[in-house]
């Protein structure tokens, strides 16, 4: 099947990849000999253990390097979570469209670059592409081997940007049967403040495939919010890793929120490699019918007096699948560790299904992780209060499925974000408007 | 009003409601006393409709319908309230819709017309003060963050907007210190009319110096093994229970 990939390969280097400098080809060649060398996984990979890569391997996805598409500003402004003021970068079908993309009001100290320009316009920002990830895979090695386009955040030292910027990743009918390799960096430098909204949807409902990677530099004292909103349509497939290395003293606040794709992947990894640093890797996935949805976190604790916190929640119905491996290494210098990671799932019919695989690796003795993992339906005594009350069976159950993914959509932080997942995850299981359903934060 | 005859409760294997039978009058205050593991929270429980407990025998008719036939949410919208002991927290959900949505539902199956959110606000905010809350706590999630005096007082807001015929205080009391426990029953108080009756399940003496009741039953091992009026719950406080349980044991 890679050789269906080798030709793809040999015509982008002779076509798309010539206006990047040659360090660029040689660096995309590199990774493809790792791909090719690697091969996509298959189940008996312990990494995907759970979800089969097989669907997006067998459909013969196509790489075009030319940008397609006919999506208008009002559909860019549809996902744009109510907000008329962030910094936004539109792709369409992988590719920067300068003009639905509103960059203008970046103050000085922040930049956001389409990754095409700035292999040539700010090469020695455009070099630290790469150099965050640790361990990739065939996925992260294929993205490499092509990173046609995507979004480079630069966010200088001791500024804080106001708004947050919003990479959003459109796909369209022009992208069926085509392959997108989003890669983004991110940095932020040593006292920097950034949140990076990700967000992967479609218009309309092709069959496609969108292969995202994601690299975060958190410089020492910095903090990057991180959102991946993926909501593609139901036909989709989607593989994305955002990877993330952090300073001392910084924090790096990820949210995995993803209701698309027929099957889906994400990786969240970070890499804590500064004392006294924190990560809070937060997700929810709601799933039904046929879906697929597998996350996969690692968080990886090098030095002493850092601290983690995870929690992620599915809502599964129908016969959808829910995955999620959550994997923390304590190296043996990261003493005074704090780790707590969760995991609960919902199983709203008897058909879906969940595996959820915690793994703590510890290698320090003085530390304090904890992990744990809940499988269950709605909680009776919560059911039976609300209709105690008055309150039908159904609506019961309805608001307790919103209740139980609002609990982790009350952890995020960017009110407008959270306001609009909340919104969201409401009309999905109650049907209703209403302003008064949305309880005010910080009970 | 409420007529119990011989009702039987279990849990799993285990019967808890060993054939209790009580009449409670329109516009009536009973008080249920016992000792831990009597059974007065399952009896609570089981007139609400909680699916925990099987009834297993007897009768409870509230005007004249088998409660055993209703689904909870048709008693409370037939006139039964329960007050829990530990308010369930709902995170994500703000107490002015979840009130909203149980008042609507209790309207709607009296023939009644639902009212708009606005509305809803007019008729929460007197309410608001019969038990001293601040309209803030109307936004916040239902009883999540809300301390154990704060819940309770929450317990008592839904009582008064929703305006039972029967109200079961399922030990209101506990966890209260003096000042919350005076307001509860403040508030309680000010919703007694000679139509609305209520079960006022506590373990102490303490509340109904507040809340004064007509009648008060001790309950033991799963049944009634006294009857008296006011006068009994002084008893109580004065000697304890044990004097009361032990020859229920030997019947038993």
């Amino acid at each position: 099947m890679t050789t269906r990939y080798a030709e793809q390969f040999q015509a982008f280097q002779q076509d798309g990849a010539r206006t990047a400098p040659s360090w660029v080809n040689d660096a995309r060649r590199a990774a493809y000999q790792r791909f090719e060398a690697q091969g996509f996984p298959t189940t008996r990979d312990e990494d995907w253990h759970f979800t089969s890569p097989s669907p997006i391997v067998e459909r013969d996805f196509t790489f075009v390097a030319a940008r397609t598409g006919d999506v208008t500003a009002a559909d860019v402004a549809s996902f744009g979570f109510g907000a008329d003021d962030w910094h936004t970068a539109v792709f369409v079908n992988g590719r920067f469209e300068a003009s639905l993309s509103s960059l203008a009001r970046l103050g000085s100290g922040g930049r956001v670059l389409s990754l095409a320009e700035a292999w040539t316009t700010a090469p020695e920002l455009a070099k630290r592409v790469g150099t965050v990830l640790t361990q990739p895979g065939a996925f992260t090695s294929l993205n490499s081997a092509f990173m046609p386009d995507g979004a480079v955040v630069h966010v200088a030292k001791d500024v804080t940007v106001q708004r947050p910027v919003h990479l959003l990743f459109i796909t369209d009918a022009n992208a069926a049967k085509n392959v997108i390799h989003p890669r983004n960096l991110i940095v932020a430098e040593r006292g920097a403040k950034v949140t990076v909204i990700e967000s992967h949807v479609s218009l309309g409902d092709a069959e496609h495939f969108t292969n995202a990677v994601t690299e975060v530099s958190v410089g020492d004292g910095s903090t990057v919010e991180h959102y991946k909103v993926q909501r593609e349509g139901r036909r989709a497939y989607h593989v994305g890793t955002v990877e993330a290395v952090q300073g001392r003293d910084s924090h790096f606040v990820s949210f995995s929120f993803a209701t698309g794709a027929a099957l889906s992947r994400t990786n969240i990894y970070a890499r804590l490699a500064g004392a006294g640093c924190g990560a809070t890797l937060n997700g929810l996935y709601m799933l039904d019918g046929e879906q697929h949805c597998d996350h996969q976190t690692r968080i990886e604790h090098v030095e002493p007096n850092c601290f983690s916190r995870e929690v992620y929640k599915g809502v599964l119905d129908d016969r959808s699948h829910g995955v999620f491996n959550g994997k923390v290494y304590v190296h043996p210098e990261a003493q005074k560790t704090d780790g707590k990671q969760t995991n609960n799932t919902l199983l709203l019919s008897p058909d879906a299904q969940v595996d959820t695989k915690p793994q703590l690796e510890i290698f320090a003795d003085d530390v304090k992780c904890t992990h744990g993992a809940t499988v269950g339906k709605l909680d009776e005594m919560a059911l039976f209060y609300m209709k105690s009350r008055g309150v039908n069976a159904d609506t019961a159950k309805r608001l307790l499925i919103y209740a139980f993914a609002a609990d982790v959509l009350e952890m995020i932080e960017q009110p407008e974000v959270r306001e609009s997942l909340e919104r969201e995850t409401l009309e999905r299981f109650i049907a209703r408007e209403e302003e008064l359903v949305l309880s005010s934060r910080g009970a | 009003m409420l007529d119990i005859r011989d009702l039987r409760a279990t849990v799993g294997d285990k019967e808890i409601l060993k054939g209790i039978s009580l009449k409670v009058g329109a516009g009536e205050v009973h008080a249920i006393m016992g000792p831990n593991g009597s059974g007065k929270s399952t009896l609570a429980q089981v007139l609400a409709g909680n699916p925990a407990f099987e009834v297993s025998g007897g009768h409870m008719t509230f005007e004249g319908r088998e409660l055993a036939e209703l689904a909870p949410e048709e008693r409370a919208q037939a006139g039964i309230f329960l007050a829990f002991q530990y308010p369930i927290e709902i995170p994500g959900v703000s107490n002015a819709y979840f009130l909203r949505s149980a008042y609507n539902e209790i309207r709607k199956a009296r023939g009644e017309e639902e009212v708009d959110p606005m509305e809803f606000v007019g008729i929460v905010e007197q309410k608001l003060q019969l038990v001293d809350m601040h309209a803030d706590m109307l936004q916040r999630s239902v009883n999540v963050g809300f301390s154990g005096g704060e819940k309770k007082r929450n317990e008592i807001l839904q009582l008064a907007v929703l305006e039972p015929k029967l109200a079961i205080l399922d030990e209101t009391d506990s966890g209260l210190d003096i000042d919350a426990l005076r307001t509860v029953a403040d508030g309680v108080n000010k919703l007694r009319d000679k139509h609305r009756s209520f079960i006022v399940v506590t373990h102490y003496q303490r509340l109904l110096n507040y809340i004064v009741p007509d009648h008060v039953h001790v309950l033991a091992g799963g049944r009634i093994v006294r009857s008296g009026g006011k006068e009994l719950a002084l008893e109580l406080e004065e000697k304890g229970y044990d004097w009361l349980v032990e020859p229920a044991g030997v019947a038993g």
